[in-house]
């Protein structure tokens, strides 16, 4: 120890000071976890995201309605049998991601469409019955969705997005 | 700072960069070529000490301000908020409060250590000018902050500090009212508070450069006060003084922490957790330990206009000690007659601190009033005197010698400690006291949630609950709980199903629905427990003028005086169970008066109600609720239960909080430990002048 020429000083002085800097920076790294994890959302906000009951029944055939969950907008359209007709007979091949309607619906209830009613693009809420599709038409930058919530034209790389849910009955369905 | 830089770029791209912006060159010479002197003692690593707490409370303070509503119906709410909803929120905000504290205990060290060692004196005036400035901009802030949770505490402080100003002829209603935005301490006067605590810890970085470049500018003083003469009477800052400074901050880190984790309510007032009400005052109204020496300043004289004076004098005195102080040594260590009166000093500033909490009445009013005097003649007539009738000892020739020989200075420094250890506890002691007044105190109960392994006894927890569900629930809210926190861990441990069936028993009010209209609807897990009164008038009118308060934060907002020393043992026992003490207490508390007590009327005798006289009626009696795990059906079982129950709803994230405690405890002792070998090691050949004899610099090291 007194002697600094021994050879085995060097090796010593050295993991010590390795050990030192590791240790202060794990604390570091832990201390990032809950600077970092206090901008999730809190509890309250998910409590206040579980999930919610829709009725369906004053919902009239041809008639799309909105809802809200988690702060999304939900459109919950109640299509005609043309509608569903012309939905389920699109081919793939003409569709950007392709997906048939059947995928879209639950079996059963193929006359309900429910889908988060923001744009794929960057996130506006597309006007409903509208564009060439009969569908959703996106005002912000133009994209066209179909009556299924396909995306048929412009800059959205994706369908409109299927929350999930299941039907509590025949008239009423849980969101969430 | 003086002189060509001593770093001198090898590589092309940061030779190009310094030649434009020498920023690197600047942070080299500053914080690693930089030479310290070689005795500083551990007295001087509070500077970097505090500049790290100034990081701390700058980092959560900007989280906190990311769930916090500056509103005066959301303030209290949005702070309880971020303790029982945010992540990791409790840890954020007692780390800011605990935080501004430790920051002061820190700077109060750092200002005690500056007189000690005549740190003021020239060239260094203008390095303390600075100091006195920042230290005002801290209190300012600390006492904005303080106003921001918008309890009791915070709303009367507002008022009472605000109103200092209304002091100053002709202008100081007119100025008040400025202050305020209206006619009372009120919303705009808290979103301006926000506003201002907001800035004002920029403006103290901004202060905080100017000190560390006069600071660099003049050099360091040391403890023996001479100035270095050759190199040998410094070692570069890094790695010397970084790995000092990083060793002595992370041992007071563990200090910091243990307020935290264990005892993060220990220093503030149990009355801030009780929302503000503008029109009823606090019983025993006094401000935060730091700055409780100058309360008592103000409250010595009787004049309103010279008390206020005499407040900002004696913290506007500090910026003319260079010229006040006459003597021509620097380090109080070759002063013995000024070591005597920089000691009594200390003595008098601790004593106003106590005086500062006790009520304005009888003998402290004239112990403050002679300590007050004392504490100006300190500066204004000791120090001058002094500086020329004292014979100092002789003074070292240089650093070098007075960092080889002798002890002595040892001596100093572990009185420092002590006095200060006194200092802080007295003031924050004191701080807690109650109104005063023939008080038998609760008995202390022993609880599972005690010390620093304590969790809650869920089963205690749910019988608890449930004395609260049948028998305090008529009357009292408990607004700030939502019901999926009976399932929530750390909890009582209900399922998710017996939460949602307690949510579905309750009437939630909801809407507007399509129809425009407010409905009623069963709870569910999301909810706030509804309170039994619509609102606080409602409730008064139902009893009598006072309305029961809510129940959510009450074990945090009830307690009792400790007395000395009993407070100074509750930091080392981790004691934080006064307030479930004392409501167990109360709600078995009640007896027939006294013969010559005058009871009015609608009130109830209770020995241990502040004043005795409480508007609620014995609420528990035995066999009230039927318990079906067996335990005793008495009132004191029901008021224990309760009592752990209301801690819990005060307090859910009590287990996590000391489980994080322990383990943030336990790392911290280990690079507290690292660190000490570490900093040993660089030193090592420092302190060993046999080694630099045979040649070898101790500044050659390189990290």
């Amino acid at each position: 120890m007194t002697n600094p020429s021994l050879p085995s000083e060097p090796t010593r002085r050295d993991f010590l000071y390795i050990a030192t800097g590791a240790v202060g920076a794990i604390g570091a790294g832990f201390t990032l976890v809950p600077l970092i994890a206090q901008m999730n959302p809190d509890a309250s906000t998910i409590a206040a995201g579980a999930p919610i009951e829709v009725d369906l029944a004053p919902i009239t055939e041809g008639q799309v309605i909105k809802v809200t969950w988690r702060g999304k907008p939900i459109f919950i359209s109640h299509r005609t049998a043309e509608e569903v007709k012309q939905a389920q007979s699109v081919p793939m091949s003409q569709l950007k991601d392709p997906q048939t309607d059947q995928d879209r619906t639950k079996t059963g209830h193929e006359q309900w469409l429910v889908v988060i009613g923001i744009c794929t693009h960057l996130g506006c809420i597309p006007i409903a019955k509208s564009g060439e599709y009969n569908g959703w038409f996106c005002p912000c930058h133009g994209s066209v969705y179909d009556d299924s919530g396909r995306i048929r034209q412009g800059p959205a790389p994706l369908n409109l997005a299927i929350p999930p849910y299941r039907f509590v009955s025949d008239s009423k369905i849980e969101i969430g | 700072m003086s002189g060509p830089s001593k770093f001198q770029p090898t590589h092309p791209a940061l030779k190009w960069f310094e030649a434009r912006l020498p920023i690197v060159s600047l942070m080299y010479d500053s914080f690693v070529a930089y030479p310290t002197p070689r005795n500083l003692n551990f007295l001087w690593t509070f500077g970097a000490i505090l500049s790290f707490i100034l990081v701390i409370q700058i980092v959560t303070g900007v989280i906190l301000v990311m769930h916090y509503t500056p509103n005066v119906d959301l303030a209290f709410t949005s702070v309880e908020h971020l303790m029982r909803d945010v992540n990791y929120g409790w840890l954020m905000r007692y780390a800011h409060a605990n935080g501004a504290a430790m920051f002061f205990f820190a700077v109060y060290i750092h200002m005690f250590r500056g007189m000690y060692y005549g740190s003021y004196k020239e060239p260094r005036e203008v390095l303390w000018i600075i100091g006195v400035i920042i230290y005002l901009l801290m209190m300012a802030t600390g006492f904005l902050g303080y106003v921001l949770p918008w309890g009791q505490m915070s709303y009367w402080a507002a008022t009472v500090i605000t109103n200092l100003f209304s002091a100053i002829p002709w202008v100081g209603e007119p100025i008040v009212t400025w202050l305020w935005g209206g006619y009372s301490v009120g919303n705009p006067t808290l979103t301006r508070f926000f506003s201002l605590h907001y800035l004002l810890p920029f403006v103290i970085v901004a202060f905080v450069v100017l000190h560390v470049w006069a600071l660099h500018v003049v050099g360091q003083n040391n403890p023996a006060g001479v100035e270095p003469k050759s190199d040998q009477d410094t070692v570069p800052f890094t790695p010397y003084a970084t790995m000092k400074d990083l060793f002595y901050f992370s041992a007071f880190m563990l200090l910091f922490f243990w307020f935290v984790f264990y005892l993060p309510n220990y220093l503030g007032h149990a009355d801030n957790y009780i929302p503000a009400n503008p029109s009823v005052t606090p019983a025993h109204i006094v401000p935060e330990w730091y700055y409780l020496p100058f309360y008592a300043i103000l409250r010595a004289i009787p004049n309103k206009l010279a008390g206020v004076i005499a407040l900002f004098a004696s913290i506007l005195i500090l910026a003319f000690l260079p010229w006040l102080d006459t003597s021509k040594v620097r380090s109080g260590t070759y002063r013995p007659l000024f070591k005597i009166f920089f000691w009594i000093f200390v003595a008098v500033c601790i004593l106003l601190g106590w005086l500062g909490a006790k009520p304005a009445e009888g003998g402290y009013v004239i112990a403050a009033q002679i300590l007050t005097a004392w504490y100006f003649l300190h500066f204004i007539l000791i120090l001058p005197v002094i500086g020329l009738i004292e014979k100092p000892l002789p003074v070292p020739d240089s650093i070098t010698e007075a960092a080889t020989g002798g002890h002595k200075k040892k001596v100093g420094v572990a009185g420092a400690i002590v006095a200060l250890a006194v200092l802080v506890g007295l003031a924050a002691g004191t701080g807690k006291a109650e109104a005063a007044g023939e008080q038998p105190k609760p008995p202390q109960l022993t609880w599972t949630f005690a010390g620093p392994f304590g969790t809650y006894d869920r089963a205690q927890l749910q019988r608890g609950f449930q004395v609260y569900r049948e028998v305090c629930s008529a009357c009292h809210g408990l607004s700030l709980l939502s019901f999926r926190n009976l399932a929530e861990p750390g909890g009582p441990g209900f399922t998710t199903e017996q939460a949602a069936a307690v949510a579905a028993e309750a009437k939630v009010k909801d809407g507007p629905n399509d129809q425009g209209e407010m409905f009623e609807r069963p709870g569910r897990l999301a909810d706030r427990f509804p309170s039994p009164y619509p609102n606080p008038q409602a409730a008064a009118v139902a009893f009598n003028g006072v309305a029961p308060p809510d129940l959510s934060v009450m074990a945090k907002a009830r307690t009792y005086e400790r007395g000395f020393p009993t407070f100074v043992f509750d930091m080392l026992t981790q004691y934080q169970e006064a307030g479930p003490d004392y409501i167990a207490a109360y709600l078995t508390g009640y007896e027939d008066p006294p013969a010559d007590f005058k009871l009015p009327d609608g009130g109830n005798y209770n020995k241990f109600y502040p004043g005795h006289a409480t508007a609620m009626p014995p609420a528990l009696m035995d066999d009230l609720v039927t318990y079906t795990d067996g335990t005793p059906q008495t009132a004191q079982q029901y008021a224990k239960d309760v009592a752990a129950f209301l801690m819990w709803a005060a307090e859910p994230h009590l287990e996590a909080r000391k489980r994080l405690g322990f383990q943030v405890m336990i790392f911290l002792l280990v690079l507290t430990g690292l660190l000490y070998f570490t900093k040993k090691k660089i030193w090592h050949e420092v302190e060993k002048p046999r080694e630099i004899a045979h040649g070898q610099d101790p500044k050659a090291t390189k990290i």
